[in-house]
């Protein structure tokens, strides 16, 4: 929990380009609908308030964090599924690395299934897989995890929508306003470009940002496929030529 | 480098979706023996110092509904008005108070934060702001988590010169920020019904 300051980066946040994000209102996911702010979102630029924000131990984290294939084990066993690594660097605007900082992740089963009390997709449960998992970035800003494949699951939408395979990500970063939840997807997976949430982010490339690239560099053999899935926090500028922000 | 412009593009945001309770709040969710506790699920150690408050919400769609799938999480100064954390120019908060906190939405749309009152923080104008939570709501629906702030009422004279409160053009709206005080229970209560549309939207920003 000690403060952290990267060198040449404490001034103010770059705005937030809302063109990139998906806006509130996409009615292609009816659930927006009646979520949506109906208000513009009012602009003040960030405060103290918003430019800091909490950091977390490496104590915070039990050794099977980062393993879901094991973590959530009954008896021993592991989860079943497709092996995967999935891996990656946090950086900011400014390419640089955001080191320290927690990634969680949550994901269905290989078959589809949520561990919830309210799912009602009738592919299984497995009985050792609970599905969450989290790690924080070392100091060049890198995260791994293992974990099994997600299957692709229906979902009441459309009339016959379905999700592709994906992994849901939280990432902190240094300022809360940096603060990010977004998904995964897998390379090559037809279903993505089908999708009403993913086709809720308005640009093609921002939706190719999402997408986890194959990395047969990384993969262990005999065991596990590797995913590289990199995340970008919003980035500030360097105050070197700025007035302070508080206090002038 | 002045004034460098950013070289990368920051990750599109995507909605939590309906089961953001399994990866944000396990043991709530019924995933126990993942974590031992749920992050963020207890603020107060009884080193904290500070009055002791209860910070609730309850969170209301455009068909007034309550929303029984979101989280809630909570960043706010201590008692002294100074934050933990990184990256702060007020970053000296002692290591009794993180000052972060995250909860579920129950049933009926409500959250609840046991925490302190935080102290004044100063503003961009060097004034303080008056004491205020700063609050990030995500859940199934909300493509981008959404912030907001949370006032006390029984701060009126400092929210009256707040930085931000004095900044919301309609002056009617800068109610959805304050919450009421109730003073029925063991420590002040401040409940704050939020509306993600209608009559009464809360003012939401882009920070
Ligand atoms: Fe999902």
């Amino acid at each position: 929990m000690t403060g952290l300051m990267l060198p040449g980066e404490d001034g103010a946040l770059y705005p937030r380009d809302r063109s990139w994000h998906p806006p509130g209102l996409t009615p292609g996911y009816k659930s927006s609908t009646f979520r949506a702010p109906k208000h513009a979102l009012l602009s003040l630029g960030a405060t103290a308030s918003e430019l800091s924000g909490p950091t977390f131990g490496h104590s915070l984290i039990n050794p099977l964090d980062n393993d879901l294939i094991r973590n959530f084990s009954q008896d021993g066993s592991e989860a079943i599924g497709q092996r995967l690594i999935i891996y990656g660097q946090v950086l900011d605007e400014n390419a640089r690395a955001v080191p320290n900082t927690l990634v969680e992740f949550w994901q269905a089963n290989a078959g589809g299934r949520y561990r919830h009390k309210r799912e009602a997709y009738l592919a299984p449960l497995d009985p050792n897989f609970g599905g969450c998992g989290r790690a924080i970035t070392d100091a060049n800003g890198f995260y791994s995890f293992r974990t099994i494949k997600p299957g692709a699951y229906p979902w009441p939408n459309g009339g016959n929508d379905w999700r592709p395979a994906h992994i849901h990500f939280s990432v902190f970063g240094h300022a809360f306003a940096q603060r990010l939840i977004t998904q995964m997807y897998f390379e090559g997976d037809p279903m993505i470009w089908q999708c009403p949430i993913v086709g809720s982010v308005p640009d093609k490339a921002g939706i190719e940002q999402l997408i986890a690239r194959l990395d047969r560099h990384n993969t262990t053999p005999m065991d596990a496929l590797a995913y590289r899935f990199d995340i970008v926090l919003r980035g500030r500028r360097s105050t070197m030529f700025e007035n302070k922000l508080e206090g002038n | 480098m002045l004034n460098p412009l950013p070289r990368l593009k920051e990750t599109p945001s995507q909605t939590g979706g309906p089961y953001v309770h399994i990866g944000l709040t396990p043991n709530f969710a019924g995933i126990a023996g993942v974590y031992d506790t749920d992050p963020g699920a207890t603020m107060l150690t009884p080193e904290t110092k500070g009055q002791r408050i209860t910070i609730a919400g309850r969170l209301i769609d455009g068909s007034g509904a309550p929303l029984t799938d979101a989280v809630v999480e909570i960043w706010q100064a201590d008692a002294d008005g100074r934050y933990a954390g990184a990256m702060s120019h007020a970053a000296n908060a002692g290591p009794a108070f993180l000052g972060w906190g995250r909860q579920p939405s129950n049933g009926e749309g409500i959250f609840s934060f046991e925490t302190i009152k935080p102290g004044p923080v100063p503003g961009p104008d060097g004034k303080p702001m008056a004491p205020h939570v700063v609050l990030w709501i995500v859940a199934r629906g909300i493509n981008i988590g959404l912030q907001t702030r949370l006032y006390f009422a029984d701060e009126a004279e400092a929210n009256g010169t707040d930085y931000v409160l004095t900044r919301i053009p309609d002056i009617r709206r800068r109610a959805s920020l304050i919450a009421p005080r109730d003073d029925s229970g063991p420590v002040p209560r401040y409940m704050l019904d939020i509306h993600l549309q209608g009559d009464r939207e809360t003012v939401f920003f882009d920070v």
